[in-house]
Formats: structure tokens, C-alpha cells, sequence
């Protein structure tokens, strides 16, 4: 049964403020959530006044300003910075995103940055995504086929065919879409999500992979697949623009036109 | 550190509410209470069929104010749940999934909803 509200040793308490220099004209506030695994506290939100004269561009900067002018054991991850690596996910101001390609300028109000909804956290921003990649590992995202690849070359593909597969293969596993999802908060434990899904269907897509029947078998399940109920939260937070509740759709168009028992 | 220790990330206290996910909420809510609503349908029918004194406890139920007031609000819940029937129609066939698409097919059913509701009261 889904729990909607906060377990007791989540609750969030009202954390520090930590003021910007009195020289700062242009102050932006942040709400960034802490947590340390070291004491029996709670999780809290503390705030910093960020003097944005003297702070980058983006929402990743801010973070990066704040642990090195405010508070050194802030933890979060990030590597890119430049949106490919999907290390900087956050839910920022209410929505899953990229701290690294998100402006500030585009933000209202002040910047409120929350780890990833409905995970276990590790530290302040870091969740634990092992069930994540487990779901990912779990479709088996590698290419199968029957026939090895011809002598002297590598398996040549049309580029009518790399056309289907592009969107898909550009997902960073930022995890971003996955805990946007619902069904993903309340049934992660069984439930795929639209990052495991999309990689999915980035594979049954594929001209060259031969074990789509296995692949279609394996996911024609109430849990794995049909926990999907088309919110398409996926989609609109997906900072790659790539589309999870479509593929997911393809997916389920795919088990009911196909016969999986032949 | 194990796992049961560890903090839950907050999920519906911090996610903004989206078009999306509402829509998605409210079609699963109207379809409960459609399914209360049937008892409510077949209560008429019943006193239609049966007549006599029942007819007239029914009857005299359905004329309440406050009964007649849910009424509205099951024809609204009705239109709704129908319209988002065909958006997700569509949506079991393919089409419309692009961002902008999901967005403008909610806010069209809403307002088509609102719409429904009217004339059918005005009408009836």
C-alpha cells in the first residue's frame, strides 16, 4: 500500500541561515536539503543567501558556491557539468531536473533544491539509486543475437534504423523521469519505471537485436510494465527531451500485436 | 549505515503539482466515484420499473437540493472520465505524446468537461 506521507525519521526540521556578505546587492536564496548520516538528527532545509555578482550561471553553481563559501560537507553529485553525465539531478523548485543546465534566471522566487522524490538518501542530496540500476540491469540492456557479427566488420545498421534508436540511446540515467512518476514513489520495488523502460525499448527497437520475444515476454507483467498508467510526468521532466512515456506505450502496442508464443 | 535508517526523500510534499499527474489523479478519483454513481443510476431505474410507494421515496430523494447538487457534480464527473477515456484511447493506439500534445489534450478535456456539463443541464 502506497504510504503518502513522510516515515517519522524523514520528517523535515527547519534548519540554519546562513546570510550573504552586507557588500551584496543581487542575493538570491537557496533552500538546500541536508541530511547527515553521522547523528540521529532529522533531515532539515537550510538557507543561503547566494550574492549572485559573484556566482555562475546555473542552479549547480549555486551548490558549488555554497559548499565552497558556506559549508564544505554539503554533498551532492555532479561531474559534467554540461549535461551529459545525468550526475546533478534534483528536484528543483518542484520539478526533477539537471542542476547543471537549469539557469537560475529561469527560476522565480527563491531556489528550493531537494534530492530525488521518494528515494533513500545517503547524504543531503545523494540517494541511493541501486533499486534504480537494478531495474536498468534487469532488461538487460545489451545486444542479443542469434548470428555473430560478419567477419572483418561490425554489425552495419541503415540509417532508417539508427533513426529509431537515437532518441532512446541518448538517456543519460539521470534518473530524473523515474522518481517524477507516481507509480514509480508507490511501486518501485516491483515497478521498472520509465528509465529501465525506455532502455528497454531502446533494445527491442534495434534491427540487429533478435530476442525482442524474449524481451516482450519477459516485461508482459502487471507489475513491471503496466504499473504505467500514462500520468506522462516522465516526459515533461525529462531534461534530455526524450519522451519514456511514449516508448513505454510502443512497449505495450508491441505486446498486444505481437504473438509472444510462437 | 543501513538501509532501513535512512531518510525517505520527500515525494508529494515537494513535487510540483504538474497537468499531467492531476489530470491523472482526478480521472482515477471519477472513476470511483462513478462507481457509487451506478448505485445511484440504478436506484432510478429501479424506481422507474417498480413504481408505487418506492417510486415515491426514490423520487423524493433525487428532488433534494443537496442530491441534485451531487447530481451536477456526477454528470461533470461522467463527462470527465469519458473525455479522458478517449485521450487515453489515443494514447493506447500512440498518438499524441509529445509534451506540448499531453498538455493542450488535458486542458481541452477540462474545458470541454465544463462545457458538457452545462449544456446537459441546460437541456435537461
Amino acid at each position: 500500500m502506497a504510504e503518502f506521507t513522510l516515515p517519522k525519521n524523514s520528517k523535515i526540521e527547519k534548519g540554519e541561515h546562513f546570510s550573504a556578505d552586507e557588500s551584496a546587492e543581487n542575493i538570491r536564496v537557496f533552500h538546500v536539503y541536508r541530511y547527515d548520516p553521522s547523528d540521529d538528527s532529522n533531515p532539515r532545509v537550510d538557507t543561503y543567501e547566494i550574492d549572485m555578482d559573484k556566482c555562475g550561471p546555473m542552479v549547480l553553481d549555486g551548490l558549488i558556491k555554497i559548499k565552497s563559501d558556506f559549508d564544505p560537507s554539503l554533498t551532492f553529485r555532479r561531474s559534467c557539468r554540461e549535461g551529459i553525465c545525468g550526475s546533478c539531478s534534483h528536484n528543483i523548485n518542484g520539478v526533477n531536473t539537471l542542476a547543471c543546465i537549469k539557469p537560475i534566471k529561469d527560476l522565480k522566487g527563491d531556489i528550493r533544491i531537494y534530492p530525488l522524490p521518494h528515494m533513500d538518501v545517503v547524504k543531503d542530496l545523494v540517494v541511493d539509486l541501486t533499486d534504480f540500476y537494478e531495474g536498468y540491469s534487469s532488461v538487460e540492456p545489451w545486444l542479443k543475437s542469434d548470428t555473430p557479427a560478419p567477419e572483418g566488420s561490425e554489425r552495419l545498421q541503415s540509417k532508417e534504423d539508427q533513426k529509431k534508436i537515437d532518441q532512446p540511446s541518448a538517456c543519460i540515467l539521470c534518473a530524473c523521469c523515474s522518481t517524477s512518476c507516481p507509480s514509480y514513489w508507490w511501486n518501485g520495488d516491483k515497478y521498472l519505471g520509465p528509465a529501465a523502460l525506455l532502455a528497454s525499448y531502446r533494445w527491442l527497437q534495434d534491427s540487429r537485436d533478435d530476442a525482442k520475444k524474449d524481451r516482450l515476454k519477459d516485461l508482459n507483467d502487471s507489475s513491471k510494465l503496466y504499473r504505467c498508467h500514462t500520468i506522462m510526468n516522465c516526459s515533461l521532466a525529462c531534461p534530455k527531451d526524450l519522451n519514456p512515456g511514449q516508448a513505454i506505450a510502443e512497449i505495450k502496442k508491441m505486446i498486444a500485436t505481437e504473438d509472444l508464443n510462437e | 549505515m543501513t538501509k532501513e535508517t535512512r531518510p525517505l526523500s520527500p515525494h508529494l510534499s515537494v513535487y510540483r503539482w504538474q497537468v499531467t499527474n492531476t489530470l491523472s489523479i482526478i480521472h482515477r478519483m471519477s472513476g470511483v466515484i462513478l462507481y457509487f454513481g451506478g448505485l445511484f443510476l440504478s436506484l432510478w431505474i429501479a424506481a422507474i420499473a417498480f413504481g408505487g410507494s418506492f417510486s415515491q421515496v426514490i423520487f423524493s430523494i433525487l428532488d433534494h437540493n443537496l442530491i441534485r447538487l451531487m447530481l451536477v457534480g456526477l454528470t461533470f464527473v461522467f463527462f470527465y472520465h469519458s473525455l479522458n477515456g478517449i485521450r487515453h484511447l489515443a494514447w493506447d493506439i500512440g498518438k499524441g505524446f509529445e509534451p506540448n500534445q499531453v498538455m493542450n489534450s488535458g486542458i481541452l478535456i477540462v474545458c470541454l468537461t465544463f462545457i458538457l456539463t452545462a449544456l446537459f443541464w441546460w437541456f435537461i
